[in-house]
């Protein structure tokens, strides 16, 4: 076993896909460099640059964080686009959360909407009704 | 009998109708290719995710993650996938029918029912419908970022490792082809186990984890949920922007046919009038 097979994805696409026989990467707890045959081992990715070696060709890719899982023949490399931090996810679920709260404080005037707008549909229907009746006569 | 006054105006006020429904119709069109692009490159993604998620379903760790236990269910939060704009036909309202079908299933069993719901159309629905709504996510747009619903899901599995919410579903529409959309409802939590388990028991093996198990698994499972719910949500543009074809082109055909008839009963009026005239002028000319 020479080689192993690598793919890196991101939520949006597929950056990368093939064969390597050496890759490197910033794991979370330092630089991994993962040759074929490696055991499974399943790690943290610090943002930073992933070098996939093929022969005497070199590919580098950036990634801005994610996981990585290494089987003896196969790497995948999730990647996130967006930046990610505890702290701002925190902050994006208060916002979720408060939006969803104000909607309902609002939600009078939504209702009044519906409201009006099945009177309107009921007032047109009676107006048709009466056009009818009076084509008759 | 109407007048050919009024029926000429309701004439136009379709003509002018069927003109904008098929402008919509036009840019549903040139949408399609761009929203089932997204759903197409964000397909690999959850794929790998997915794979990697069952390796660890199979491997013999030592740890447990919450998301894998099955609890008794007493409260479903439902993640509910709208569009944020109307006139795309029955796609909201399929979907919205099966859920409220349940929910009101669950009611019987005592089951408590929530909701984190993403596009407008989903929140003014469950909105006026009372139920408990955890988050929201509207206002993502053609091609939304996964970001945006980062708050909505860390809700939803916060609540989950509390113990509050025992099951969580994800509804949302499928995209089959461009005629068909199916609603479908997916469990997410509790995860299942992976249907190659007991092929794969006979080999015990473990990862090395670095740092810790319990750090790395919690965050590739929530990624793994992030993802699904994210490819439900590009997936549920892409039918959106189909159905919406699919209707607008129905409106501008029923707007042409309208417009056939009343041409006709148009010119069935004028004649007539004109007809009623020369008799009158007859009736006249021959009184004298």
């Amino acid at each position: 076993m020479s080689e192993f097979k690598v793919s890196i994805v991101s939520s949006n696409e597929e950056i990368f896909s093939g064969t390597a026989d050496m890759l490197y990467a910033t794991g979370s707890l330092g630089e991994i460099g993962i040759a074929p045959g490696h055991s499974p081992l399943l790690t943290g990715l610090m943002p930073g640059p992933v070098r996939v070696c093929n022969e005497d060709k070199e590919e580098t890719f950036f990634c801005s964080g994610g996981f990585i899982e290494v089987q003896p023949d196969v790497v995948t490399v999730l990647s996130d686009v967006a930046e990610r931090a505890d702290s701002m996810d925190e902050a994006k679920a208060i916002a979720a959360k408060e939006q969803a709260e104000k909607d309902l404080a609002d939600n009078k005037d939504n209702v009044d909407f519906a409201k009006a707008a099945s009177q309107l549909a009921e007032a047109a229907a009676r107006l048709k009704t009466i056009q009818k009746l009076r084509k008759k006569i | 009998m109407a007048n050919t006054k009024e029926v000429r105006k309701q004439i136009s006020s379709i003509k002018s109708t069927r003109k904008i429904t098929s402008a919509l119709e036009m840019v549903a069109a040139s949408k399609i290719k761009k929203t089932q692009d997204l759903m197409f490159g964000g397909r690999p993604y959850s794929e790998k995710v997915k794979e990697v998620i069952e390796h660890i379903a199979s491997s013999s760790s030592e740890y447990s993650h919450p998301f894998y236990e099955e609890r008794k269910n007493k409260s479903t939060c439902y993640i509910v996938v709208g569009s944020d704009k109307g006139l795309c036909g029955g796609l909201n309202i399929n979907l919205f029918k099966k859920i409220v079908a349940e929910a009101a299933e669950n009611q019987k069993n005592g089951v408590e029912t929530s909701f984190a719901l993403i596009g407008v159309k989903a929140v003014t629905f469950f909105g006026n419908l009372g139920g408990k709504v955890l988050g929201q996510a509207t206002k993502l747009g053609d091609k939304p970022n996964p970001e945006d619903l980062i708050g909505l899901t860390k809700i939803v599995l916060d609540e989950q490792k509390k113990g509050n919410i025992d099951r969580v579903v994800l509804c949302s529409n499928k995209f089959v082809n461009t005629m068909t959309q199916q609603p479908t409802l997916q469990q997410l939590i509790p995860l299942s186990h992976g249907e190659n388990e007991e092929s794969q028991t006979s080999m015990q093996w473990d990862y090395i984890y670095e740092p810790e198990a319990k750090v790395l698994l919690d965050g590739l499972l929530t990624r793994y949920i992030e993802s699904l719910i994210f490819q439900a949500v590009l997936e549920n543009n892409a039918c959106e922007q189909a159905a919406k074809m699919i209707a607008m082109k129905n409106a501008t055909e029923n707007a042409g046919d309208l417009i056939k008839e009343l041409e006709l009963l148009y010119n069935n009026v004028r004649q007539a009038a004109i007809t009623q005239e020369l008799s009158e002028i007859v009736g006249g000319a021959a009184a004298v």
